[in-house]
């Protein structure tokens, strides 16, 4: 098993979060792991991206290779467009929120980013903010997202629902529920629309 | 036990305090911030009661610890690579002095520049200081690294630099811990003069330092962290240093590396295995992660030994950090390609928080220095430095800690009057006090503006060492009381804001003008903590 995720977004936007989901169900599959982050002046409202790689193997990098991603997990869309050249041509999906986050002057009209997404062979284009209000709060839209990606991370539901429980354990039962049914709801939607 | 999932800055920390440190000193810096910090969370550390507090600056923390070292335990100096800089003196001097408790200064580079000035390779400190340096390549060797570098220090009575990078320091892997050492107890070193650098003791101390520059190298092919792998085909050997080794393998992906390859994870190097890894070789491949340091040396002046292939030649880019692309090129091999990045694609560049008080700060500056010219604001390091950018495009400098105040001295006495130095609460006790005084003795005429957030933002809000203290240094220094103006930096109190800095910029010398609020981000995160307390406390009650 390996697995290459480019993690995109914007400062704030709770990339690591998603990270470290990820990676203590990835721990409690016995798979090897390296995340590489990105801290200091970027998180001011910046771009921000974590390279996560997972593997049975022994890891060496803690960068993934250009055109070797198995997936780009963007919690913006613009975002998931940045580290097209990381993506693997011939498996790698896109998964993607569907919500802008607009803080440059210049943000480019949404169809045509749209649109850039869509001409690849396998990405999923998910409205976060909409399912996790329907959920109970739009803070959810990252684990939504981690839902819609959930299919394809090689990874056991049970493993990710286990990490949500211990991450936020400590914020209490409704925090733990709101994001169960988060990744419930992006993995539903996941499923819909691949099948569809 | 377990294995932790740790950056490669925790790994140090924890190895740090496995290897029975006192104090980790140091003034916050990307990428090193994450090593004290890691320290100040950790339940064990506050169990050793490990002095962990932060620094005035880089100095200071370097001092400390040679301080530390003297009295017979172990110290932690932990900066990024220019705040090597700010602590220069006290670190090439320490090499003078050597270690009596183990001394080990973590210096984290910044390659491509993801959050710095420049991106100077520290190596070449630990070169002018004659001092050993390790490099690690991974977590798990950042880890064992920090544990080896204290027991070399004491080993052989000297400091030893640790280098890291930014990808290293910023990536999370599996780190197996070893036993926890005890402290030092409190000793004196056995030779009381050994820290007194008067020339008479300072040149046999620095005989001393060259008398052990063979050890040092011999150490580096002893101690498993010069490492040289066998390969069958001798047309070509590759030298990778620190994480360029990981990069190396990456491009061979579970087959075996058919060239030899040196391993290098510390400095200087071991002369015996180069000798034996360059005897069998026709030609050599240098991958470094920063400056072409080794491979400078392996080319030598003339350059006319073996053919050698690196940064210098242009086989491996000039500038930057090294990916496992930049490093498959390098060995000739065809990379994967992506999709071409579409053009619609805009960049992001960071900027001020929503609500951040530099916003009206400058908001109020900028309508201030309408009046003169433009090319007036002189400007430092921190968050406030974003102001370069649209739409503020208040400040026309950002070079080194402190250098707004002293380069508005400087423009002053040129001519160009009045100059604003414009610097934050932090940047201001770690380096601005002492330009300062400068400008009160020159009697110029600069308007100083100290933004007052109360923390150190741009690292991620730490300890600000002149909180509650800011007025009575200024006062201190000699600026008159009448020209030492706080203002609130509020949108609603613009006007009244632009009139205060229209005033002290009329003046015809020193004044400082102080906008206070804090940062929006530590407000919002103590705002949170109060919150979760006063749910605790409510839950205890019920129960």
């Amino acid at each position: 098993m390996k697995k290459d995720i480019i993690l995109g977004g914007v400062g704030g936007q709770g990339i690591l979060t998603i990270a470290t989901v990820i990676g203590m169900a990835a721990l409690s599959e016995g798979l090897q792991l390296k995340q590489s982050e990105v801290h200091g002046m970027s998180q001011r409202g910046g771009d921000v991206q974590s390279n996560l790689r997972l593997s049975s193997d022994p890891i060496a990098s803690d960068l993934i290779p250009e055109g070797k991603a198995d997936m780009i997990l963007a919690v913006e869309p613009l975002e998931s467009l940045r580290y097209f050249n990381m993506l693997n041509r011939e498996s790698g999906w896109v998964i993607t929120s569907i919500n802008p986050f607009k803080n440059i002057p210049d943000y480019p009209p949404m169809e045509e980013v749209l649109a850039e997404i869509t001409k690849l062979p396998r990405y999923i284009i998910v409205d976060a903010d909409k399912l996790a209000q329907a959920q109970g709060s739009i803070k959810a839209a990252n684990i939504v997202v981690l839902g819609a990606a959930s299919p394809f991370l090689g990874l056991k539901y049970d493993s990710l629902e286990n990490a949500i429980r211990q991450l936020f354990g400590k914020k209490g039962d409704d925090v733990v529920e709101l994001n169960l049914k988060a990744l419930k709801a992006g993995w539903e939607f996941a499923n819909h629309k691949h099948k569809g | 036990m377990d294995k932790l999932l740790l950056l490669g800055d925790e790994a140090i920390a924890q190895g740090a305090v496995d290897a029975g440190i006192s104090g980790v000193f140091a003034y916050p810096g990307t990428p090193s911030t994450e090593i004290t910090e890691y320290i100040q969370a950790s339940k064990e550390a506050k169990e050793r009661h490990i002095v962990s507090q932060w620094s005035s600056n880089e100095k200071t923390a370097m001092e400390t610890a040679i301080g530390m070292s003297y009295a017979g335990k172990r110290a932690l100096v932990c900066m990024k690579h220019v705040g090597l800089n700010v602590a220069a003196d006290a670190f090439i001097n320490s090499a003078i002095t050597g270690a009596h408790g183990g001394l080990v200064v973590v210096s984290a580079d910044d390659p491509s520049m993801h959050s710095s000035q420049n991106e100077q390779d520290s190596r070449f400190y630990g070169k002018f200081a004659q001092i050993p340096v390790m490099e690690p390549s991974n977590q798990q060797e950042a880890y064992d690294m920090t544990r080896y570098a204290f027991e070399l220090s004491e080993r052989f009575g000297t400091p030893v630099l640790f280098r890291i990078t930014t990808r290293l320091s910023h990536s999370r892997s599996g780190v197996k811990r070893g036993d926890i050492r005890p402290q030092n107890e409190l000793s004196l070193p056995s030779d009381l003069k050994q820290f007194i650098l008067l020339p008479s003791i300072a040149r046999k101390q620095y005989g001393a330092l060259l008398g052990k520059q063979l050890a040092f190298q011999e150490e580096s092919g002893k101690s498993g962290y010069n490492v040289l792998y066998e390969g069958s085909d001798k047309s070509m050997g590759i030298v990778a240093c620190g994480i360029a080794y990981n990069y190396l393998l990456e491009n061979y992906q579970g087959r075996e590396i058919p060239y030899p390859v040196l391993k290098i994870g510390q400095y200087p190097v071991s002369r015996k295995l180069v000798r034996e890894f360059y005897d069998q070789v026709d030609s050599i491949l240098m991958l470094e992660e920063g400056y072409p340091v080794l491979e400078e040396l392996f080319r030598g002046i003339m350059d006319e030994g073996k053919p050698v292939k690196g940064r210098l030649d242009g086989t491996v880019p000039r500038a930057g950090e090294l990916n496992p692309n930049i490093v498959g090129s390098a060995l000739g091999m065809e990379t994967a390609e992506g999709y071409p990045l579409p053009s619609v694609l805009r960049g992001r560049p960071p900027l001020l928080c929503d609500g951040c008080p530099h916003w009206d700060s400058f908001g109020a500056l900028n309508e201030a220095m309408k009046d003169y010219g433009p090319g007036r604001v002189l400007s430092d390091i921190g968050c406030y430095t974003l102001s370069a950018l649209k739409p503020l495009e208040s400040i026309n400098s950002c070079v080194d800690m402190g250098a707004s105040v002293t380069m508005a001295v400087g423009v002053a006495e040129a001519g160009l009057t009045p100059a604003v130095a414009v610097i934050g609460d932090s940047t201001f006790t770690h380096s601005g006090m002492t330009g300062l005084l400068d400008a009160v003795n020159r009697k110029v005429p600069i308007t100083v503006v100290v933004l007052d957030n109360s923390t150190t933002a741009m690292t991620g809000g730490q300890d600000s060492a002149g909180f509650g203290k800011l007025e009575n240094i200024i006062k201190g220094i000699g600026v008159e009381e009448e020209h030492i103006r706080i203002i609130k930096p509020l949108r609603r109190l613009h006007e009244e804001n632009v009139k205060v800095f229209k005033e002290e910029l009329a003046y015809d010398g020193v004044s400082v003008i102080i906008p206070r609020r804090e940062c929006v981000q530590t407000l919002a995160r103590r705002m949170k903590l109060k919150h979760a307390k006063k749910k605790t406390t409510k839950v205890n009650t019920v129960k």
